[in-house]
Order: C-alpha cells, then sequence, then structure tokens
C-alpha cells in the first residue's frame, strides 16, 4: 500500500515537472511572456509616476509602486491564465493530457505554477525600483521585501482564479471575461465605497474576503498572519475548483 | 494473456446511449480492429479505455490495472493515439516527445534513448528539431504515434491511425504497426476495411454502440458469400439497423 502512494506521489512530481517546463516554454517560447511583461512594465511605471507621483511624495519607499499592484494584476493576469485550459479544450489535447499516468491536480499544479513563475518574473523585473528607492534614501527594505512577497502571493490569487474559470469555461475570450469580473468582485469587496453602503458589520465581513484589504497591511509595513495563511487558502481553494472542473470533462 | 481487458463499458450523453455494454479482450501479440461505421461509439469507448471519459458502467483493465479503481497504474501500461492526433504545435518534435517521457516518468538519461529509439521506429528522426506546426499531415500521425509508443507501452490504443496519410505513409504505418504487434497488445479503431486486412487478425465489430460481432477477420469475411470482409460489413451494420 505505502509503495503505491509512494509510486503514485513520484508519478505526480514528474507530471508537475513536466508540465511546468512546457507550460514555461510555451510562454517564452511564443511572444506571449514578452508581451505581458512588456505592457505590465510601462503600465506599472506609468501609474506609480503619473497617477502616484512617486516623486512627489517625498518619501523613500514604494507605496505609490505598490498601490495598483491589485488593479493591474486584476487585468493583466488574467490575460496570461486565460489560454492554460481553454487551449487544450480547443486544440483537442485535453485528451492527450487526461491519458497520460498523471493526476488532475498535478496538471493543475504545474500549470498554475508555470503561470505564477511569469507573474513572478515580471515583478521580479521591477527590482530597479527597490534599488533607486535605496539611491534616493533609506527606504525600510524589510517594509519593501514584505510588499513584494504579499505582492506575489496576491499575484497568485488572481492567477488561480483565471486558472480555473480558464477550465470552466473552455473559451479563451469567455475565461478572461469572467476572472476580471470574479477578480473583481475579490478586489472591490475591499473597498471603502463598498463598505460604507453596507454597515460597518457586513463591510468588515466582506472586506475580510478581499484581496486588496489582505494587501493594505503589507504596504504599510507590516506582517499580518491571517492575510499570508488568506492568500495560501484561496489560491488552494481555487485550485481544487479547478481539479474539480478539468475531472468533471471526464464525465463527458 | 490479455493485456486489454474492456468488461461492459457503457456511455450516455444526454440521455443517448452512445456505447452499450460493450466487452471483448486483446492479448498480447495481437492486433485487432475496432471496426465501425461512423457515430458507432468507436472513439468513445477508446477514450473510456484511455481515462479521458468515465464510463457510466463497466470498466478497462491495461496490464491487469483498472482505468477506474488504478487509473495511473493503468495508464502507465498504455499508449493512446487519440482521434485527430493531437498535438502541441508551438513544441519542437523533441520537445513534445520529451514532455511525454517525462510526465511517464522516464529518466534523462532514459527520454534521450526512448526518443532515439521512436524517432527510428516512426520514421521521424529528419524533422526532431523542427516545430510541430511547420510539419505535413503525415508526419504529424506519426509524431502522435511516436508520442504514444515514447514509453514502451505494453498496450496501445489506436483511432484511426493511418487518418490523412497519403499512400506511402499509409504503407509504413501499416508496417510499424505490424511490427509492434509482435510484441504488444493493439486495439485499432477504423472504418476502413483495407486497414483491417492489412493489419489486423482479428475484428470487433461495434454498430449503434452494440459489439456485432467478435471474430477473425477470415472468419467474418467467409460469412459472405464472396468471402469480402466489405460485404460483411454491410450485412453486418445494416442488418443491425434493420433490427
Amino acid at each position: 500500500m505505502s509503495i503505491d502512494v509512494a509510486q503514485s506521489a513520484q508519478q505526480a512530481g514528474h507530471a508537475i515537472r513536466a508540465i511546468y517546463v512546457r507550460e514555461l516554454s510555451a510562454y517564452f517560447l511564443t511572444p506571449l511572456a514578452y508581451v505581458f511583461m512588456a505592457i505590465f512594465l510601462i503600465s506599472l511605471g506609468a501609474f506609480t509616476f503619473e497617477i502616484g507621483r512617486f516623486f512627489d511624495t517625498n518619501q523613500a519607499d514604494l507605496s505609490p509602486f505598490f498601490l495598483f499592484h491589485p488593479w493591474l494584476y486584476l487585468v493583466f493576469l488574467p490575460a496570461i491564465a486565460m489560454r492554460l485550459w481553454a487551449d487544450e479544450a480547443r486544440g483537442g489535447t485535453l485528451e492527450l493530457l487526461m491519458s497520460l499516468p498523471a493526476p488532475a491536480w498535478a496538471l493543475v499544479l504545474g500549470k498554475f505554477l508555470a503561470a505564477w513563475t511569469v507573474a513572478g518574473a515580471a515583478l521580479a523585473l521591477t527590482a530597479p525600483m527597490w534599488i533607486s528607492v535605496n539611491w534616493l534614501g533609506a527606504p525600510d527594505n524589510a517594509a519593501i521585501a514584505l510588499g513584494y512577497l504579499m505582492s506575489f502571493l496576491m499575484a497568485g490569487a488572481y492567477l488561480s482564479i483565471a486558472c480555473a474559470l480558464s477550465a470552466a469555461a473552455g473559451n479563451q475570450v469567455v475565461a478572461f471575461v469572467l476572472s476580471v469580473a470574479v477578480g473583481f468582485l475579490f478586489t472591490a469587496a475591499g473597498l471603502p465605497v463598498v463598505g460604507g453602503a453596507l454597515g460597518p458589520g457586513l463591510a468588515d465581513a466582506l472586506a475580510s474576503f478581499s484581496l486588496l484589504s489582505h494587501f493594505e497591511a503589507a504596504q504599510r509595513g507590516v506582517l499580518e498572519l491571517r492575510s499570508l495563511f488568506f492568500y495560501l487558502g484561496f489560491i488552494g481553494l481555487w485550485l481544487t475548483l479547478n481539479t474539480i472542473w478539468v475531472s468533471a470533462r471526464k464525465g463527458g | 494473456m490479455q493485456a486489454l481487458k474492456v468488461s461492459g463499458l457503457s456511455k450516455s450523453f444526454g440521455g443517448r446511449e452512445a456505447v452499450r455494454a460493450v466487452s471483448f479482450a486483446v492479448s498480447t501479440g495481437q492486433a485487432v480492429a475496432f471496426l465501425g461505421p461512423n457515430g458507432a461509439g468507436k472513439s468513445t469507448t477508446l477514450r473510456m479505455i484511455a481515462g479521458f471519459l468515465e464510463p457510466d458502467a463497466g470498466e478497462a483493465e491495461i496490464a491487469g490495472a483498472s482505468i477506474i479503481t488504478a487509473r495511473s497504474a493503468a495508464q502507465r501500461s498504455l499508449g493512446y493515439l487519440a482521434e485527430g492526433a493531437p498535438l502541441y504545435l508551438d513544441l519542437s518534435v523533441r520537445a513534445f516527445l520529451g514532455f511525454l517521457a517525462r510526465t511517464h516518468g522516464l529518466s534523462a538519461a532514459a527520454t534521450k534513448d526512448a526518443i532515439a529509439r521512436v524517432a527510428q521506429d516512426a520514421g521521424i528522426a529528419e524533422v526532431m528539431g523542427a516545430r510541430i506546426e511547420t510539419l505535413s499531415k503525415g508526419y504529424r500521425r506519426r509524431v502522435a504515434l511516436a508520442g504514444a509508443l515514447v514509453h514502451d507501452p505494453a498496450v496501445l490504443v489506436l483511432d484511426e491511425p493511418t487518418d490523412g496519410l497519403d499512400p506511402n505513409q499509409k504503407v509504413a504505418m501499416r508496417s510499424l504497426i505490424r511490427r509492434m504487434a509482435e510484441t504488444k497488445a493493439i486495439l485499432i479503431s477504423t472504418h476502413q476495411l483495407d486497414e483491417v486486412e492489412a493489419m489486423c487478425s482479428r475484428v470487433v465489430l461495434i454498430d449503434r454502440g452494440i459489439i456485432v460481432t467478435d471474430t477473425t477477420r477470415t472468419e467474418l469475411a467467409a460469412r459472405t458469400p464472396g468471402g469480402r470482409l466489405e460485404d460483411a460489413f454491410h450485412a453486418l451494420t445494416q442488418m443491425e439497423r434493420a433490427a
């Protein structure tokens, strides 16, 4: 029995690695990852400097930079994840994938990790911003590192929604629209305007499910474990839904 | 030894029974034709054997492992060429075969050897570095077959393996399948009778989701006065429709 479990775990590991490498090559052998990263970085720069008035704050920190991350993720991350499962359905390769000796959760995890790596690479390319504020003054580098960590986790949360809805929709455009809509709900739930309309009790309950609210503490340089667990749990929940929706296709 | 055993497989789509209690077995060293008209339930049956579709009832055993209760173990012994030979067009042939080999858990060295072996067997050595989207339909079909063979499975399930190939490519593909049949159990879904005559010793005939007959090719042909497989096929499928 334990040999079976070990063999299954090993098989799942092989599948996760194989699908991860395959998806990363799909991103980087085509213009997709490069276009995504270029537009994401240009947009982030424009928002940080033009709307966030980075230089006008006269402070050596990255608050104006982190401020726009949730909103940019909301739009850009569904764009890189929408193809993950919808493309498999369209090209008929879902049948090929599902005939391989790999559990559906391993395929889901491999694809998600590849997309998260692309998002992480885009985030890593913003490092010159961090270097710049260190050159301009003496920022709280621990707070900035926390901001990056939580931003990366938040990116994973937005991606997990988009991956799952790509499997549910089976069509790239529908997956993108649904992902932006669902992502918006989980972002807007933390906005003061929404809270004000609902009253304090309900507003707090709703805000506890908001990807935005859990990022705000990190922007202040405060590490809240509940936010860390929220993001990890959120990703886990959506990847579970993703696995269920992929497996449901076996029903025909 | 029965390497593939199908027992009572059934599947309905929206109340329509596509496959009804299909049972048959294929032994090692056999190439069996899964013959039937379009829409007879061939691809649905193959998809259930491959683990892509969940059957409503029944099960398939591949090398002794059930596709229902030991799916991964069963799929490790299965090489499956799906209908239309789906491929990752953005990958090179080598990268595609490497992906499949790694998913099956082959080591780096074993992957290299396996790719060299199937490249030779499938006649694709000269296109290993090419992106799949640049290949002709014939090459794509052979790449897909190489993918089904890369982990050296005990059972091969092939859905229309020569569909879209030119006559020369068909001859080469048939020759490869005949060679594979010496050591493997092979199930070939087709509606082309020349395919059956060229590659298979036994025929499982399905029509409207039901197995109509399961016999040797020569016995099936001998059922008609002219001794032609085509006549037997017409007679059996039309008889089924009349019923």
